[in-house]
């Protein structure tokens, strides 16, 4: 007997992730997933972020990884919320789990939440968390070749932060080349050319944060 | 390594909703499943198949034929109104030369069908 099934393989993903999706639209919070590959600059993104947000935005953070909480503690030492997901060998972060992770999180408080997912750049563009934003990062000595090699995270991420541009010069990395692959993949993506080392272009990303927020709050 | 890692959990989730869909039909055994997968969804069928017979070992789904249905990816020029096929990612239109590619299929990723017995 045949059966038709017609069923997503994300569906039952994108069910909570809807469900989160609406209680961060109902809090005012603007929802940032922040994906790339081990090293690039995650952590170090979200550090220079707060340093420049400071009272602008009230910020929360959760942090996903693998194993360890070495991350979260970088973090707390900014004075925001964070609260940390160790996925216990999982490669991505997925709805469920900030679906859990939002019981420890007053959104009330907040206007910004920064989840920082697991370092990877197949798994976590499949998995929707509720976010309002998908930002990934690409880090100068990772290569101007990635879109085509990880295609799906490219063509489903809004903007691209691509930092350690004080290596630019060091290695063959080609700006101009990147922007040309993802114009053609992907039109609407919104380009940072930042260095969380040196703080060069940092500000530029922060303002822009800055009026997304603000164009999504509803608290008074 | 996290390429064959992202292609188990899929395979768990296929196998999840198949072995649903089979319980609620009274289903005794599992013959055949019909995934839908479209070039863009950056799945790799090949690693699906090897970890299929592994997630599906004592169900009822065991020895299940995988039949992966290929959906090409293709887009629609905006600006002309052509219907061209995606190669490599790229959404310039082929016909009249506008970056105003939309995609209109290629990120399937569905268990489309089930046969039981």
């Amino acid at each position: 007997m045949d059966v038709e099934v017609l069923e997503g393989v994300f569906d039952a993903n994108e069910r909570i992730a809807r469900e989160n999706e609406s209680l961060f639209r109902e809090k005012g919070v603007l929802a940032v997933n922040l994906m790339a590959s081990p090293g690039a600059g995650k952590t170090s993104l979200i550090s220079r972020t707060l340093e420049l947000l400071g009272d602008r935005v009230r910020t929360g953070v959760i942090e996903g990884d693998i194993a360890s909480s070495v991350d979260a503690e970088k973090i707390k030492a900014y004075g925001v919320p964070v609260v940390q997901i160790n996925t216990g060998g999982a490669c991505h972060l997925d709805a469920a789990m900030i679906r859990q992770a939002l019981e420890h999180i007053d959104l009330q408080l907040l206007d910004l939440l920064i989840i920082e997912n697991v370092g990877n750049l197949v798994c976590p563009a499949e998995f929707r968390l509720g976010e309002g934003l998908r930002v990934m990062i690409l880090s100068v000595a990772e290569g101007h070749d990635k879109p085509l090699k990880y295609p799906l995270m490219f063509s489903e991420s809004q903007v691209l932060v691509v930092n350690k541009i004080d290596l630019l010069g060091l290695g063959d990395f080609d700006p101009a080349e990147l922007r040309s692959t993802i114009r053609r993949m992907n039109p609407e993506m919104r380009i940072f050319e930042v260095s969380c080392r040196t703080g060069e272009g940092l500000k530029d990303w922060a303002d822009w944060l800055v009026r997304r927020v603000e164009e999504g709050r509803r608290k008074p | 390594m996290s390429r064959r890692l992202h292609e188990l959990g899929v395979t768990e989730s296929i196998a999840r909703i198949v072995l649903r869909h089979a319980d609620m039909n009274g289903a005794e055994r599992v013959l055949k499943v019909n995934v839908r997968l479209g070039e863009l969804a950056g799945i790799v069928d090949h690693f699906v198949s090897f970890y299929w017979d592994l997630v599906t070992r004592d169900t009822i789904a065991q020895g299940a034929e995988l039949n992966f249905i290929k959906v090409p990816a293709k887009a629609h020029c905006n600006s002309c109104g052509e219907e061209f096929r995606i190669r490599e990612y790229d959404l310039t239109c082929p016909r009249c030369g506008e970056l105003a590619g939309e995609i209109i299929s290629g990120r399937e990723f569905l268990v489309e069908s089930i046969e039981i017995e």
